[in-house]
């Protein structure tokens, strides 16, 4: 039994679940704004804003923003522990990023919740 | 293809600061010979040589080396499916130390295996004759027990590579799975348990070196699937 420290599960099925479901997520979000790029080739502030501005696409687009913030903890933590061998250094590196994208989820809700 | 060009890993810690490459002409006669009986006319040439090799027919599992960057075993490997331009590059497998020459030291591969209680572990009284199985419960075990540690599959695995003490590696979990899918082994539970963490199964990426290379045809990355399967409705 391998203890680890800053992976998001504590635990190998937790992380593989956060970064299957995750990725679910974020593919739908993708192929939902692929749709409406084609039904929508060139949008205007207009097209935007009522796009934004209902509460569902905010909601989706949070869950969106927090499933990358999910998806990239496990996958960068797997990276570092595979290629980062110091324990100091690489405990430095997650992190970073840990506080990275704690940083943008926090600017993201700013964005979307300010439209 | 007669004469045929051979470079060959060298290293004796007793006497080499580094590895070093041997070069060797083998003279086939237009013969298709497995990788070992090249290596025996090496060692002809040059007795200094040391691999490992037993049966000499794939069964032993010993003599896994790197022929021409692909991992496989010397005695059942014909020169007809790795050598390119008459040429052939011997080296030990890639990713445990060096002992010298073409062997390695393997003990961390068999601490995996240890790991993983590689035995069959019943609680149950046993019965008065054999503890019997049917024939479909028996099909389950097919691709599994046939492994001969050979560790060919590991040491092709990046993620053994990199974690070759915390990853239990393709020979290992193949080996979990066979004692998972037994009918007669009443420690799922526990076995489960042993392997939930970030590492030991979950540092598969899936890229199927392992099934790439082993010698017997077996697909380790099926196993570490099912085992997968089997983490995620036990846990949850």
């Amino acid at each position: 039994m391998v203890s680890s420290i800053f992976n998001p599960g504590r635990n190998g099925v937790s992380d593989w679940l956060i970064q299957r479901v995750s990725a679910v997520v974020l593919g739908l979000y993708t192929l939902f704004l692929l749709a409406w790029f084609l039904f929508n080739p060139s949008p205007d502030y207009y097209a935007w804003a009522g796009l934004f501005g209902s509460f569902w696409m905010k909601a989706f687009t949070l869950l969106a923003l927090l499933s990358i913030a999910a998806h990239a903890w496990v996958g960068l933590w797997t990276v570092a522990t595979d290629y980062i061998k110091p324990a100091a250094v690489r405990n430095g590196f997650v992190m970073f990023i840990i506080l990275a994208l704690f940083v943008f989820v926090v600017w993201g809700v700013q964005v979307i919740w300010g439209v | 293809m007669s004469k045929l060009q051979v470079s060959v890993y060298r290293y004796n810690p007793e006497s080499d600061d580094a590895p070093w490459m041997q070069d060797f002409e083998i003279d086939t006669q237009g013969r298709d010979l497995m990788v070992l009986n090249v290596l025996q006319m090496i060692k002809e040439q040059d007795s200094s040589l040391v691999y490992r090799a037993s049966c000499r027919e794939g069964v032993c599992g010993s003599d896994g080396m790197n022929m021409n960057g692909r991992n496989g075993l010397s005695c059942v490997t014909p020169l007809s499916q790795v050598v390119k331009n008459d040429r052939l590059v011997l080296r030990p497998l890639p990713g445990l130390p060096v002992i010298r020459d073409l062997i390695i030291d393997m003990s961390l591969f068999y601490k995996q295996y240890e790991r993983i209680h590689p035995y069959l572990q019943n609680d149950e009284r046993p019965p008065s004759t054999e503890r019997l199985q049917s024939p479909e419960d028996r099909d389950k075990l097919d691709g599994l027990y046939e492994c001969i540690l050979c560790a060919c599959c590991s040491t092709s695995c990046p993620s053994f590579w990199w974690n070759p003490d915390k990853f239990v590696g393709p020979a290992g979990l193949l080996q979990a799975y066979r004692f998972l899918a037994d009918s007669r082994d009443t420690h799922t539970r526990e076995r489960l348990a042993e392997l939930d963490d970030p590492f030991s199964v979950f540092r598969c990426r899936g890229i199927m070196n392992c099934v790439n290379v082993c010698p017997k045809g077996l697909n380790p990355t099926r196993a570490i699937g099912k085992i997968r399967e089997m983490l995620v409705s036990h846990t949850a």
